[in-house]
């Protein structure tokens, strides 16, 4: 099946760099938030993220964690089998802190409706943000944005964008399978296509 | 590693395969984790409804079952034997029926006769949880159980476990026996002869008569309650009082000591204190008696969930 690239290696870790600089331009230096990986494939997005951070800002401690939503699916019954859980990593309050969720790819949203359902039942964080490294537009079913977003992707129904890391693939990459319909957009595309 | 469970109801142990047990193991896993949140509820199973039939008396698994499914989001119904229509002699397929007609998608039932689950399962459209028919299967304890050993020692495999007392009324020595075999440990039954069922080294155990030789051997004690309601007309027909029964099979400090090693002790409850096990060891470090009470909610809240999820919906 043909498969374009959406991102290369290089590509990849600059639209990484980006978005942490995004966030220490809305967040400062990050003491009150906390970023949260979406299992399962939010959370290498995640931890890498921290890890730039940590050295943009001079090693300063990032509060973050992993979220599960597997409970909180909205698709339980509707789908053959019931999906076994990941693991949870939530050792710290989100009370009052500003909460960044974050994800690989943003489809339907419907994974992110369940990503604040599960997180609302450990506090009231004071705000949620949502940053993606793709966002397939024209394909949400629920009223749901990115506040941070890598690289828009417009895709028809039957592709399939997927992103490969390092620490699981071995290689840094974003793919857009099935079809030659779709077009990728870095930010600079962005900011005239929607003027 | 499959995600899904082989069987539609789960009336027995010996029904379930080795992938569903780890199955079963790695959801309660979540489970355990949304116990420890602030909001310890899930709204998976919102549009589930579950009856909890106890055709006998148990309040601890009742109250278990019941909170895992408030926090799964099900709605329930509670039915007892005591206060319903079963004393003016209505069956159990029709009582069930009954209940069924609400429309009412699991059964969590508790009854006196070994099989009851089984029969039930064969004769309504629910999904049938066994919690507990007679001296047959407890699958639900026998599965919280080997998960609180797993959690305590890491493993299960090669795991050496005894399993002490009253045998021959205990529902959930069978169910254990049959759980810890599928996931590679090995068991060793002790007790007095007249609570040893017959022909049980069939089940592939070894049989010791004489504790101090069964907790030399083993790595986890599981002192099973006497079962004082179930033991014959005068209350004591299998044995000459609870004094003897204590000296003979009771876990007490000293005992323990003498062993000069740390072995896990387990007690399904309630526990008869200075019978089974005396206070200082229930309350002992290396007891996990409270583990296995708090992994009952999430062993039962994955089985619930797993079960729930293979039930079609109506569209």
């Amino acid at each position: 099946m043909h498969a374009a690239t959406l991102l290369d290696s290089t590509a990849f870790g600059l639209t990484v760099q980006r978005l942490c600089y995004q966030l220490v331009e809305d967040h400062d230096d990050l003491s009150n938030t906390v970023l949260l990986g979406l299992q399962p494939r939010g959370v290498f997005l995640s931890r890498r993220l921290v890890r730039e951070l940590g050295r943009i800002l001079g090693g300063a401690r990032i509060g973050s964690g992993e979220l599960d939503i597997t409970f909180h699916r909205d698709d339980f019954r509707r789908r053959p089998m019931p999906l076994a859980p990941n693991a949870m990593q939530m050792d710290l309050s989100i009370e009052g802190r500003h909460v960044v969720l974050i994800d690989d790819v943003l489809y339907t949203g419907r994974s992110i409706r369940a990503g604040l359902d599960a997180l609302l039942s450990f506090g009231r964080p004071a705000s949620v943000q949502l940053l993606v490294l793709i966002d397939r537009r024209f394909a949400r079913e629920l009223p749901i944005a990115a506040d941070y977003v890598g690289r828009w992707v417009d895709s028809i129904e039957g592709q399939r964008v997927t992103v490969d890391c390092a620490e699981t693939e071995g290689e840094d990459r974003v793919l857009l399978h099935g079809g030659d319909g779709g077009t990728a957009r870095g930010i600079h595309h962005q900011a005239s296509s929607t003027t | 590693m499959s995600d899904q469970l082989s069987t539609e109801h789960l009336l027995g142990i010996q029904d379930l395969t080795p992938d569903d047990i780890d199955l079963i193991f790695r959801t309660a896993d979540g489970f355990k984790e949304v116990l420890s949140r602030p909001i310890k509820k899930v709204p998976s199973l919102r549009d589930i409804t579950v009856a909890n039939l106890f055709f006998e008396n148990s309040t601890r698994t009742r109250i278990s079952f019941e909170l895992a499914e408030k926090r799964l989001s099900a709605d329930i119904i509670n039915f007892s034997s005591s206060s319903s229509s079963v004393k003016k002699g209505e069956t159990l397929i029709d009582t069930v029926n009954n209940i069924l007609a609400m429309k009412v998608d699991m059964v969590v039932m508790r009854h006196p006769d070994p099989g009851a689950a089984v029969f039930l399962s064969r004769h309504v459209r629910a999904r049938i949880v066994n919690a507990g028919d007679g001296t047959h299967e407890h699958p639900t304890q026998a599965l919280l159980d080997a998960y609180s050993i797993r959690e305590k020692l890491g493993r299960v495999r090669g795991v050496k476990v005894a399993i002490v007392g009253d045998i021959l009324y205990s529902r959930v020595a069978l169910s254990n026996i049959h759980c810890l075999h599928k996931l590679g440990a090995e068991v060793t039954l002790c007790g007095p002869p007249t609570l040893m069922p017959r022909h049980v080294a069939s089940l592939g155990v070894r049989v010791e008569h004489d504790l101090d030789k069964a907790l030399a051997w083993c790595d986890v004690a599981n002192m099973l309650r006497i079962q004082l309601e179930r033991q014959g007309g005068d209350g004591l027909a299998n044995f000459p009082g609870l004094r003897e029964y204590a000296m003979l099979y009771g876990l007490d400090l000293p005992r323990y000591r003498r062993l000069g090693r740390d072995i896990v002790i387990m007690h399904p409850g309630p526990i008869n204190r200075g019978v089974e096990v005396t206070s200082e060891v229930a309350d002992h470090a290396n007891s996990i008696i409270l583990d296995q009470v708090e992994n009952g909610v999430a062993i039962r809240m994955a089985v619930l969930y797993l079960l729930a999820g293979r039930i079609p919906r109506e569209n």
